[in-house]
């Protein structure tokens, strides 16, 4: 019998279904061995195949969830004599709860350091001349001017803000110098329905989409106008009809509320994805692990974006882990990953791109780890100086700026001159300091806004607090500032 | 009596006849009690059939609402409280987690977040320790911090405070520490018509809400009446309901505890003693008028709870006594709490550090300056 079905897959294919428990050579194949009841087979094999179901996103029976549940599994007792088609004999398998295992009688143990790191995906070298016979993402003059002056708006956003907490002006700062393309490129690749959650180092991708030089400013100087109401810090930006969720400051809490995010998305069979950014330092978080993990098992659609920009604060990813960075933690959860140069703005925006087309056709999470540096203090609390040496800063900066890099390659396609550069900037630059004076300027919050926002409907206790407050300003109001609004 | 019961229903509920039997005869009494509530008290129902039934009609009624937590599926619930919910409504709306209450705690944010209305159950609150960053952090203080664009539509439950023999790590009362936090309501249910009110209005709400159970009330039944059993019914979050009037001495409590405060009350009534006792409910907002009001009725108030006394419950209902009703005090509050020491095991030591009902009596006498040494107080 078993020579009957070497030669003749497809019938035993047939058989299976009409036969039910059977068992097949296990070959590099689609026929997999079928441990439980065909109709019922719902779990995903260690070749990967998700056998016996149909693709998760069709249809709407319960499987539509994936791999759920193993109706019975054979006990652990039974051995199988494998034969493969030359009737030699394979090493001996055995199930195991989760799938088919095979055995080896030599012991070796898996390196903890592979001999070559996995290798990072980039098209444009440091000239900005696309490498031979890389594959990418056509891009047109449109689309790579609209990423190239929104990556120097970025960094004209950056440095500018930056000066002007060092000027007292506004409380705090947090840049994203030498990650422009990441923030960019990633935000091209997305639609406005991709939501995102980010960390806090990514507000390129809200200015892709749309926010303006006057909102970012209005949000630093908690203002009138701030959509967050002057609550919270400089940076944590937030706008839902960009669809970026409110930064939040605690680190890696986006990357299990991804999978929930992206679970609301599946249920309705939005044909968008969630992206959410990490830094590598994040990855050490409980959360990074819990998230990964979870999101492999509920197929959800979510493009884990790690900006592996080097350094956590003051430490150096060395002292963050020990594994080859973390692309090869997405293997280990399940997932499909891949290393990019987070410098190269094509390379990243064709990388972003295809994830985002795998999340949502496969329903299924996918890691992209983008390489990059962080040129930047941590932020306005830091002085990288102290932790680093500074000629590795200046070498980032300069020879490795993503801006410039992208410049070449705008330029060599004879795109963009050095007129429309000084252009941009100065007008950039212009917008930006007007931006920043009307906000200064502006009314701060009223106080009602203390109270508003911690439940849905103001709660009867909050109503008293507020009216004892404002009776308190009436009766001492050289206690408080005239020219902030009640 | 009772504590012979607790142990049989420690070996996991096996002997619930027995337990229930056992519990009937207790219960008898204080049926008269409530029935005295309800107009037409024909129907009885344990609080486990109250969240199920609770969570079943939810779910049917709003597609956006959904279960997760580990073994609330196939298991059918740890305490079988979502029994049969995997049936009806499929693995996509009833969802089994692996390890990780961070993980599925941030995952129910996230889903709410983006609108849906998950109910996520801890195995125990204890467990909610590894989650509650995503408690506080995300789900309580994301609607104010995002200046209403983020709401949290979520429910946390799952049961709270002491069972029976089940040690330190298991044991612990929740209550004062989410009852701190502003953004999030909690609550806390005792009787069956109180959990199948409140757990609707929590899944119904826009605001995050933890919601917490007992363990050893779920077996117990509780008479509903036509009203509660119908599927719109609802319950106020942040009112407190007076199960039992009276004019001596106002007793408040919450979950387990009210059925300690309400044996407390027939002990002290035969002693003419007349407590009035309060079941909480809600923890936050906490309802301060109705506990108010009673105090300035009866003079004097014992709060009871089973959690650690410092920053408990207990200490913020005294607070607000005492700024808003100083002058009605005829006597000092009274608090009883738990042992100020983690959850003993042996079931000897475990008795000693949870309130009991000798506490409560013993305690309102104090504050009726009805003579007991104070030496033999435990």
């Amino acid at each position: 019998m078993a020579i009957w079905l070497r030669r003749s897959r497809s019938l035993a294919h047939y058989l299976k279904a009409e036969i039910g428990f059977w068992k097949v050579p296990n070959q590099r194949s689609f026929l997999n061995p079928c441990f439980f009841n065909p109709e019922k087979s719902s779990s995903t094999t260690l070749t990967g195949e998700n056998y016996g179901n149909p693709p998760s996103f069709l249809g709407n029976s319960p499987t539509l969830f994936g791999s759920r549940r193993f109706e019975s599994i054979k006990s652990g007792r039974e051995e199988l004599d494998l034969e493969d088609e030359n009737g030699g004999h394979q090493n001996q398998a055995m199930d195991f709860p989760g799938g088919r295992i095979s055995f080896t009688s030599e012991m070796k143990f898996i390196s903890e350091s592979p001999r070559e790191r996995i290798p990072c995906y980039r098209v444009l070298d440091d000239d900005g001349l696309p490498i031979m016979h890389s594959s990418f993402v056509e891009v047109s003059k449109e689309a790579a001017l609209k990423m190239f002056s929104n990556m120097v708006t970025l960094e004209t956003m950056d440095t500018i803000l930056y000066e002007a907490q060092r000027q007292g002006r506004i409380s705090f700062y947090l840049t994203s110098i030498g990650e422009e393309a990441i923030n960019i490129a990633t935000a091209a690749a997305l639609t406005p329905h991709d939501v995102v959650l980010p960390q806090y180092r990514e507000p390129g991708v809200l200015l892709w989409r749309g926010f303006t030089l006057q909102e970012f400013s209005n949000q630093c100087f908690g203002n009138k106008a701030d959509y967050g109401k002057g609550r919270q810090m400089p940076i944590h930006y937030g706008s839902n009809k960009h669809n970026y969720f409110t930064v939040s400051s605690t680190i890696a809490t986006q990357i299990p509320q991804a999978v929930g995010a992206a679970y609301s998305l599946k249920m309705d069979k939005k044909d968008a994805c969630v992206v959410t950014y990490f830094g590598d330092g994040g990855t050490s978080e409980g959360d990074f692990h819990a998230g990964l993990n979870f999101a492999a098992v509920m197929e959800a659609p979510v493009v884990y974006i790690c900006r592996n920009n080097g350094w956590a604060i003051s430490t150096p990813v060395s002292q963050q882990f020990r594994s080859d960075g973390v692309v090869v933690k997405g293997k280990a959860y399940g997932i499909r990953s891949i290393r990019v140069d987070g410098n190269d703005a094509l390379a990243v925006y064709s990388a972003t791109l295809a994830a985002r087309e795998m999340a949502i056709t496969e329903q299924k999470p996918i890691l992209i780890e983008m390489l990059t540096y962080r040129v930047g203090h941590h932020s306005t609390s830091d002085d990288s100086t102290k932790y680093r040496p500074v000629d590795e800063i200046e070498h980032w900066k300069t020879a490795r700026n993503p801006i410039s890099r992208f410049r070449k390659w705008v330029d060599k396609n004879g795109w963009w001159s050095d007129k429309d550069e000084s252009e941009l900037r100065a007008n950039v630059r212009k917008q930006l300091l007007q931006a920043i004076q009307v906000a200064e300027k502006a009314e701060k919050p009223p106080i009602s806004n203390l109270f508003t926002d911690v439940y849905e409907s103001l709660p009867s206790n909050l109503c008293e607090q507020e009216e004892l407050l404002r009776e308190s300003i009436k009766r001492h109001p050289q206690d408080y500032p005239s020219d902030v609004p009640v | 009596m009772l504590g012979i019961v607790r142990r049989r229903i420690a070996r996991g509920g096996v002997n619930a006849s027995i337990v229930e039997q056992s519990l009937q005869k207790i219960r008898n009494q204080s049926l008269i009690y409530a029935s005295r509530s309800y107009s037409s008290a024909s129907k009885e129902m344990t609080v486990r059939d109250a969240l199920n039934s609770a969570l079943d009609e939810e779910m049917s009624a709003d597609p956006k609402v959904f279960v997760m937590g580990e073994e609330v599926g196939e298991y059918q619930g740890a305490y079988k409280i979502t029994k049969g919910l995997l049936d009806k409504y499929g693995p996509e709306r009833v969802v089994d987690t692996p390890i990780t209450e961070a993980g599925f705690a941030g995952i129910g944010v996230g889903a709410a977040y983006h609108g849906l209305r998950p109910v996520v159950e801890f195995m125990t609150f204890n467990f909610s320790m590894q989650a509650i960053d995503h408690i506080i952090n995300s789900a309580a203080k994301s609607n104010y911090m995002s200046a209403g664009q983020i709401s949290v539509p979520i429910v946390f439950r799952g049961p709270n405070g002491a069972a029976a023999g089940v040690g330190a790590q298991h044991s612990q009362c929740y209550a004062a520490w989410f009852g701190a936090c502003p953004g999030l309501k909690v609550l806390a249910p005792y009787s069956s018509e109180d959990a199948r009110g409140l757990l609707k209005a929590a899944i119904r709400d826009p605001d995050p809400v933890v919601f917490l159970e007992n363990e050893l009330l779920y077996g117990e039944s509780f008479p509903v009446s036509a009203e509660v059993l119908d599927s719109s019914f609802c319950l106020p979050i942040g009112k407190a309901k007076i199960e039992r009037e009276g004019k001596d001495v106002t007793i408040t409590a919450f979950s387990k505890m009210v059925g300690y405060a309400l044996k407390a009350a027939e002990i002290l009534a035969k002693e003419g003693i007349s407590a009035e006792v309060i079941n909480l409910r809600s923890i936050r907002p906490l309802d301060r008028s109705t506990i108010n009001a009673s105090v300035r009725k009866t003079n004097r108030l014992v709060t009871v709870e089973e959690g650690f006394p410092q920053h408990g419950v207990g200490a913020e209902i005294c607070a607000s006594v005492v700024e808003e009703s100083f002058e009605y005090l005829d006597a000092p509050v009274e608090r009883i709490a738990g042992a100020d020491v983690p959850m003993p095991y042996a079931a000897n030591l475990e008795r000693m550090a949870v309130p009991q009902i000798e506490d409560i009596v013993r305690a309102a006498k104090r504050a009726c300056y009805r003579s007991v040494p104070l030496a033999a107080t435990a």
